[in-house]
Parts: structure tokens; C-alpha cells; sequence
């Protein structure tokens, strides 16, 4: 029947007006826009009273209202994208080292029964061990095996963490695959980490950083001039170490020596430095790095230990006084002062020939800490900041014309009830907006091409419901009766038809990425609104209309 | 004065010429394989790997002068096109250029693309570089399976629906028009020659919703006719059905095309090709419901007696209205 009952018609106008109130910020981008980054400065700074031009920029839009806002995606704002391949494998080999270090001293102890111990190099991520006394592997390969423990895994649940093998005279330990797999985790969680926190150092609006699939990371960045500037934001890898200075030299093919290595100096062309090949400290033992100026007031980081790097940093300094000392930052050393005097408290000042700007990148990277284990990259994405815009200009002009050619067409073909199918599109445009907003989507350059499809899709719904109507009326249905069957009827072609593109946007949001997947939420969404107001909205006008006029008979 | 497509009532015989249109149907997607296989499709980096970078510059575009730049740096194959479109101002020159993927599992390196930019700009000082995309070819080939992939699951998803809603001649009819879509798609796409990227893929799928919303009103009105008229003939049923849902088709099919064709006008150059891809599918879809998917209905026939639902037959939901 045309009975509507109020409940329904009230519930029905409430979701419209709050769809169209979330959608109210988008026409305010600007405004609104300014009015989150203050409320967002104001959070991060904790400050009670925000400044003159934060408070400002708060007042640009009223506090009651929703302030959610379509994201604009890269295509349409700009920025860098990349996709990293986190190499996994890396961290194997820093595992087998470590491992090495508690081998040694427990076969060396038992060297007695096995004899000569040597370390074989691989590159598989192995750790091979030859002994002299080939009777006695299997005990020295059970002494090995003491070494392993549980792994602390969900689904490794019983399994530990190295295996040990035998092979002629050879140890051959490696970590079991249950490791693997909770060391992978851990790996890309650390790594997500640490990319997170160096992007969010620069301050730049909301970043995309995301796992995706087993090893790999995507990172997209609005606003960045390119990605070679993300690359360089986070693939620095930041392994900071104290080495003692053996000599100096301009000669950069010099053998270094035994246990010595040979690094450039960063700020001195053709300055070579021969430093001991074991740090004293590394960076890890750090636990603040700050931007700071030194006593002649030219910049300088200011970092500080832990207990146990202040311990090894003091001891080693107060046997040092007088020696020169290298700073060395990714095998380049950026400064080798003389130790004047102990330092004990653990906290210290990096001094080099350094800017502002590169005096606060080098804290942050310290604070940062370096990454578990380095980074490929194999996609990367530049979009202009230009080329965006003039996206978004032509997707509006696009929508506009696309959506005035629609409402043209829908009104000369279907007279009033087009009229009324075309507030409904608006208010469906509206709404579309509306949810955008508030789950926070991102809209792409497809992601409007979804908007545009979906106005033209849209007035399906309302064309079945109409067309049916027609029909009954031409039946010899009076027009309470028509309005009422094609509703009726129409209702199982409509949803059947949505039903099956809703599950195509479906499977293009599982398998998609990217620009693909904002597609996909647009349409997606689309359909349901526009379902909700061929069904719900436009049933509404068409019966208020009704029972104003009541009549006689129907132009549809 | 109402503005009509269709005149009120049409009793089109649909079927009298269907092998003639089967026929026309079966020779395009020979036509479109053929197509694909000694054309082949003009593939985008997304799917290939290597390198696009957009140049603008106030000087007019001269790809051998570009092409002569680039040479020396000996990046394999590379190349270049100059880019219309009716947005860009008078002096606004855009061109594409595009580099095979270099060695390796990794994007191309800073380095490389430093020394194309700077090769560019002593050919045209002002040139500046609005986009650098660069997919690795490691990328490249997972991305061509989940492409794959999405367009198979999106199919297999429907014939499973279509099949619980209706009976599995419906299921049938519906998946033969939708892969004839499909195919159709890929064979326009490689004879003319368009650059096949990931957006194409997400016209493809959209093709295979927007198509398949065609070809369900149409079924689902032939449900509900062979119910009403259960003494009829199945060709004469499908032809009332078409016809009688023939005036929606056309509404939806040209209101959709208005703003697609917008779209494809004003748009922009960077989604010209997906919006191409979709307008195609539209008209093929429309066309497909009626003279693929229908007339493979009629070949395959249907059962006819909805009176008695037995376990069997797909009557879920036939029982709603008798």
C-alpha cells in the first residue's frame, strides 16, 4: 500500500539530513581542511592556550559540526608512493653472528674433545662450524643444540628456534622455518615502525604506511615532492657507532690492516680515517638524539646512552683521554674529536660541519634507530602537486556536465516523476559524499570516474521502478495501485542487478590496490545509496506528492 | 511533450535472424583472440614494468628531438608520444615517455631517471616533469595474475549467483555474454592499440557488473513472464520480456553513456583510456543482454513447469508470487 508510516518517514528523512550534514564539510575543503590541521597542532603541541593563527584557522569551522572530509588520494593531491621489499633475510645472517659469539666460547671450552674450531663463511644464512676432531661432532653438534630455545610463537607453539645439523666435519646451524616466519614479522613490524616514525618526523598529512602480503611495505606520502626524497627519508639506514681511530690518511686505497677498516670522512674530500673494526658503542645503545648548538653556537646533536652504552662509553673514555675518536654514521665519519676528558654520564655532542636542517635530520634518524634489514624498492610513484589539481578540475567539470546532461535527460522523459528522480540523485550524491566522509575513504582520479558511473547507474533504479509504473498504469491499474505494484515489482530486478555489481566492487576492493580500490569503494558505496534512495527516498516524494494531489491519473 | 527513445509499445521480433547475431557475436570474439595473439595488447607499465615519465613544457613537443636526447643513455626500448586534450591551455605541451624496465627486480634508479631529466632539459630548458611512475618487473608480473585473477573470481562469483537466484541456463546465458564482453573489451583494446593498465582492469570488472545489471532485468522479467504465461512459447516469452524492458535499457544504457561521455571528454587525458574501456562495455553489454545472453537462453531452454517446484531446479524464490 502507499501507506508510509511516520516512524519510517522520519527515519528516512533523519539518515538523508545526516548524510547530507556529513557531506557539508566537502564543499568547505579549504576551510575545513585548516580547521583540522590546527585542532590536530594544538592536540600534538599539548598546549592549553593555542596560538593567535591556530585559533584562527579553529574558528574557520563551527566545533559542532562534522569536520570529516573525502581524502584526496596521491593522483589528486600529489606526493610520493612507493612499494619496498623489506629483504627479510638480512636479519638470518645478524642471527647467525650473534649466534656464533655464544658457539664460540662453549666449543672452545670443550676443545678437548673437539678439537680445532673454525667458522666457515656462507651467504644462505647458515651458520657452519668446522671442528678438527671429526669422532666428536655429534657431541659438539649436541652442545650447539643446547643453545636453542622455544620459539615464542602462536604457531610455532613446541618447535625451537634453531636447528642443527651434521654434515662431514661440519656444524651446519640455521633457524628453524617457525623463526623464520616470527622473525619475519618481526622484522616488517619493526620496520613499519621505524618508517612510520622518520615520516612522521616531517610532519606531512596523513601517510599511508601499510604491510602488504609477507615482506613488503607500501608507503605513500601526499604532499612529498618525490619519491627519491621518501627514499631518502627512509632508506638511510642510520647505523650510528663510536670507533676508535687508528690513523689518518688521503690515500683511500691504503690497506687498513688487520682488524682495521678504512671510511671516508663526510665533510673532508679526500680525508680518509683508519678506525678499529669493533665500535665501542653503536647506535642502538642510544636513547635520545636531539638537534643542539655547541659552544661556539654552531649546530651540533646532543644524544645520550643507556646505562650499559654510558658504562662501555665512560670506561672507554676515561682510558682515552688525548686519543681521537671517530663518530661514524653509515661507514662515513662525520666527526673525530680528541677526548678531552672522561665522560661519564653517558650523554655527549656530535659536533661536524653540519647546517640546522641537517643537524635536526641526523637526530631524528638517530632517534629513529636504524632498520632491521634493508629495503628494495620496486615500484615508486611521483604525481606533481600541478597535475593533481588539474585532475580534479577536470573530474569537476566532468561530474558537473555529466550530471546536468543526466538531470536534462531524466526530466524530459519521465516529466514530474523525473523531477523527482533527480532530487533523489542529488541527495544521492549527496549521501555518497556523506558516507565517504565519515568512513574516512580516499577519493582517486577512477574514484570519480566511480561517481560519475554511479549517477548514471543511479537513475536505474528509479527508471525500473518508473517503467513498471508505466506499465501498470497502461494495464488499466488506478494510479495508487500502479505506484504501488511498481514498486512491488521492480524490487527483485533491482536488487538483483545491484546485488551482482556490488559483488564485482566486492572482489575489486579485495584484489585491487591503490587508484583500483577507490574505485571500487565509490561504486560500491554508490550502489547502496543510490538503492537506498531509489527504494526509500524517491518512494517517499512520490507518495507525499500523492496524497497532496491524489490524481486522477498518472504521467509517468 | 516527453522525450521518448522507444515508442510505447514494441513487439520486435529479437530472435528471427538470432544465428545471423550468435554468429556476428562468435566472429568478433574470433576476431578479438585473433587479435590479442598477433597484435597483442599495448601493455602499460603496471602490467610490463619499466617507467613513464609525463613532461610539460611551453615549447611544442618534438618526439625525434626527444627521441634523439634519449638515445646516448642507451635505456633499451623507449617511447615517446605527445599527449591532446581539450584542457590543456594553449602553451601547455604534454608528452609520455616511456622506458622499458631495466635489469634487476627493482623500480628504475635515481640515477637513471636523473640523466633522462636532464637529457630532456638540454633538448628544452623549460620542461618540467609533473609524473615519474616506475613498477619493477617483479611487481609487474604478480600484478598481470591478480588482474587475471579478479576478472576470473568476479565471473565465478556471478555465475554462482545467478545460478542460486535463477536456474543454471539463466547462470549460463548470463557468463557466455559476459566473457563475450570481456573478450570483445581486450580485442578493441588491442587493436587499437590503447594502453592496457591496471584502471583497464577495473573497467573490465565494471563491465562485467554493468553488463550483467543489464541481463538480469532482462531475466528477471523473463522469470516472472514464464510464471504468468506458462502455455507460451520460450522465444515469444524472451521477445515480450525484451521488449517489455526494452524502453529501461535504453534509458539506463544512454543516461549512463551521458556521463561517461562526459567524463571522456572532460576528464583529462590520465583516465581517457579506462573510460573508453567502459563506454565500450556499456554498448557491448546492452547489446549482449538481449542478442548473447537471451538468445543463448532460448537455445539452451528452460523448465517450464514453475507449478510443481522440485528439489532440484533453482525455485527458491518462485514461490514468492504464485
Amino acid at each position: 500500500m502507499l501507506n508510509i508510516s511516520i516512524f519510517k518517514r522520519v527515519v528516512i528523512i533523519l539518515v538523508v539530513v545526516a548524510g547530507l550534514v556529513y557531506a557539508l564539510p566537502n564543499l568547505f575543503y579549504g576551510q575545513v581542511e585548516r580547521h583540522n590541521d590546527a585542532a590536530a597542532a594544538i592536540e600534538l603541541s599539548g598546549a592549553e592556550t593555542p596560538t593567535p593563527e591556530q585559533e584562527a584557522d579553529l574558528s574557520a569551522w563551527p566545533e559542532w559540526l562534522p569536520s570529516g572530509l573525502v581524502n584526496l588520494g596521491l593522483d589528486l593531491r600529489g606526493g610520493a608512493h612507493l612499494l619496498a621489499e623489506v629483504q627479510v633475510e638480512d636479519v638470518y645472517e645478524a642471527r647467525m653472528d650473534a649466534l656464533w659469539q655464544e658457539v664460540f666460547p662453549i666449543l672452545r671450552e670443550a676443545r678437548s674433545v673437539v678439537g680445532t674450531i673454525r667458522r666457515v663463511p656462507t651467504d644462505d644464512g647458515t651458520l657452519r662450524v668446522r671442528i678438527g676432531n671429526t669422532e666428536a661432532i655429534d657431541d659438539a653438534a649436541e652442545l650447539v643444540r643446547q643453545l636453542a630455545q622455544p620459539v615464542t610463537s602462536l604457531t610455532g607453539a613446541g618447535a625451537t628456534d634453531i636447528e642443527v645439523a651434521v654434515e662431514g666435519s661440519e656444524i651446519v646451524a640455521q633457524l628453524s622455518d617457525a623463526e623464520k616466519l616470527a622473525t619475519d614479522d618481526r622484522t616488517i613490524q619493526q620496520s613499519l615502525e621505524i618508517i612510520r616514525r622518520r615520516v612522521d618526523e616531517v610532519g606531512t598529512r596523513e601517510p599511508t604506511i601499510q604491510r602488504q602480503g609477507e615482506d613488503r611495505v607500501l608507503i605513500q606520502v601526499p604532499g612529498l615532492g618525490s619519491a627519491d626524497e621518501l627514499k631518502a627519508l627512509i632508506g638511510t639506514t642510520a647505523q650510528l657507532t663510536f670507533q676508535p681511530v687508528v690513523g689518518r690518511t688521503s690515500d683511500a686505497d691504503q690497506a687498513p690492516g688487520p682488524n682495521n677498516v678504512i671510511y671516508p670522512s663526510v665533510d673532508q674530500e679526500g680525508v680518509y680515517y683508519i678506525l678499529e673494526d669493533t665500535p665501542v658503542v653503536t647506535g642502538e645503545d642510544l636513547t635520545n638524539a636531539q638537534p643542539t648548538f655547541d659552544t661556539n653556537g654552531r649546530p651540533a646533536v646532543n644524544f645520550s646512552f643507556n646505562p650499559h652504552g654510558a658504562r662501555l662509553f665512560g670506561d672507554y673514555t676515561a682510558e682515552n683521554v688525548g686519543s681521537p675518536f671517530a663518530i661514524v654514521l653509515d661507514e662515513e665519519v662525520i666527526s673525530a674529536p680528541r677526548i678531552n676528558e672522561a665522560i661519564p654520564g653517558g650523554s655527549g655532542i656530535i659536533t661536524g660541519d653540519f647546517t640546522v636542517e641537517e643537524s635536526t635530520n641526523l637526530a631524528v634518524l638517530l632517534r629513529a634507530g636504524a632498520l632491521p634489514a634493508e629495503m628494495t624498492f620496486l615500484e615508486e610513484r611521483t604525481i606533481g602537486p600541478e597535475l593533481g589539481a588539474d585532475s580534479i578540475a577536470a573530474g569537476e567539470i566532468a561530474s558537473l556536465v555529466a550530471f546536468a546532461g543526466v538531470l536534462l535527460f531524466m526530466g524530459l522523459s519521465y516529466g514530474w516523476f523525473g523531477i523527482l528522480a533527480n532530487i533523489a540523485l542529488i541527495l544521492n550524491v549527496g549521501l555518497l559524499f556523506g558516507l565517504l566522509s565519515a568512513i574516512g575513504a580516499t577519493l582517486t582520479l577512477p574514484g570519480i570516474a566511480g561517481i560519475v558511473l554511479t549517477i548514471g547507474m543511479a537513475v536505474d533504479a528509479n527508471v525500473l521502478v518508473f517503467e513498471r509504473i508505466r506499465e501498470e498504469s497502461k494495464a488499466g491499474r488506478g494510479p495508487a495501485r500502479a505506484i504501488d505494484l511498481g514498486y512491488e515489482k521492480a524490487l527483485s530486478a533491482i536488487i538483483d542487478a545491484n546485488i551482482t555489481t556490488f559483488l564485482t566492487a566486492g572482489i575489486l576492493f579485495l584484489m585491487g590496490s591503490g587508484p583500483v580500490k577507490g574505485f571500487a569503494v565509490t561504486l560500491g558505496l554508490g550502489i547502496l545509496t543510490s538503492v537506498f534512495t531509489a527504494i526509500f527516498v524517491t518512494r517517499l516524494m512520490v507518495v507525499i506528492w500523492f496524497e497532496r494531489r491524489r490524481p486522477k491519473t498518472l504521467e509517468v | 511533450m516527453r522525450l521518448r527513445l522507444v515508442p510505447k509499445e514494441t513487439s520486435w521480433d529479437f530472435f528471427s535472424r538470432s544465428k545471423l547475431t550468435l554468429g556476428f557475436s562468435g566472429l568478433l570474439v574470433v576476431a578479438s583472440i585473433i587479435a590479442f595473439f598477433v597484435i597483442g595488447l599495448n601493455f602499460g607499465i603496471d602490467f610490463r614494468g619499466g617507467t613513464t615519465i609525463r613532461t610539460e613544457s611551453t615549447q611544442a613537443v618534438d618526439v625525434g628531438e626527444y627521441r634523439d636526447a634519449l638515445a646516448p643513455l642507451g635505456l633499451g626500448d623507449v617511447s615517446i608520444s605527445e599527449v591532446f586534450d581539450p584542457n590543456f591551455g594553449p602553451d601547455q605541451n604534454v608528452a609520455m615517455v616511456r622506458i622499458q624496465a631495466q635489469d634487476g627486480d627493482q623500480a628504475i634508479s635515481v640515477e637513471t631517471i636523473r640523466a633522462v631529466e636532464d637529457a630532456l632539459q638540454t633538448v628544452d630548458p623549460d620542461i618540467t616533469f609533473p609524473s615519474v611512475e616506475s613498477v619493477g618487473p617483479k611487481v609487474s608480473g604478480e600484478l598481470i595474475w591478480t588482474a587475471v585473477e579478479a576478472v576470473l573470481a568476479a565471473i565465478a562469483t556471478v555465475l554462482i549467483y545467478i545460478w542460486l537466484r535463477f536456474e543454471w541456463q539463466f547462470s549460463l546465458g548470463a557468463v557466455i555474454a559476459l566473457v563475450h564482453d570481456v573478450v570483445l573489451t581486450i580485442g578493441v583494446f588491442s587493436i587499437l592499440q590503447i594502453q592496457f593498465d591496471l584502471a583497464i582492469i577495473a573497467a573490465l570488472l565494471t563491465i562485467v557488473g554493468y553488463s550483467l545489471n543489464d541481463t538480469v532485468v532482462v531475466f528477471d522479467r523473463v522469470r516472472e513472464n514464464l510464471r504468468r504465461y506458462k502455455k507460451l512459447e520460450l522465444q515469444e516469452v524472451l521477445n515480450l520480456s525484451i521488449n517489455e524492458t526494452l524502453s529501461r535499457t535504453v534509458m539506463t544504457s544512454v543516461t549512463t553513456l551521458i556521463a561517461l561521455i562526459a567524463l571522456f571528454i572532460l576528464g583529462g587525458d590520465v583516465i581517457r583510456g579506462f573510460v573508453f574501456a567502459m563506454i565500450w562495455g556499456v554498448v557491448v553489454g546492452s547489446y549482449s543482454s538481449v542478442f548473447v545472453a537471451s538468445a543463448i537462453l532460448l537455445r539452451l531452454g528452460v523448465k517450464r513447469d514453475w507449478s510443481k517446484p522440485d528439489a532440484e531446479a533453482g525455485t527458491q524464490f518462485g514461490s514468492a508470487e504464485s
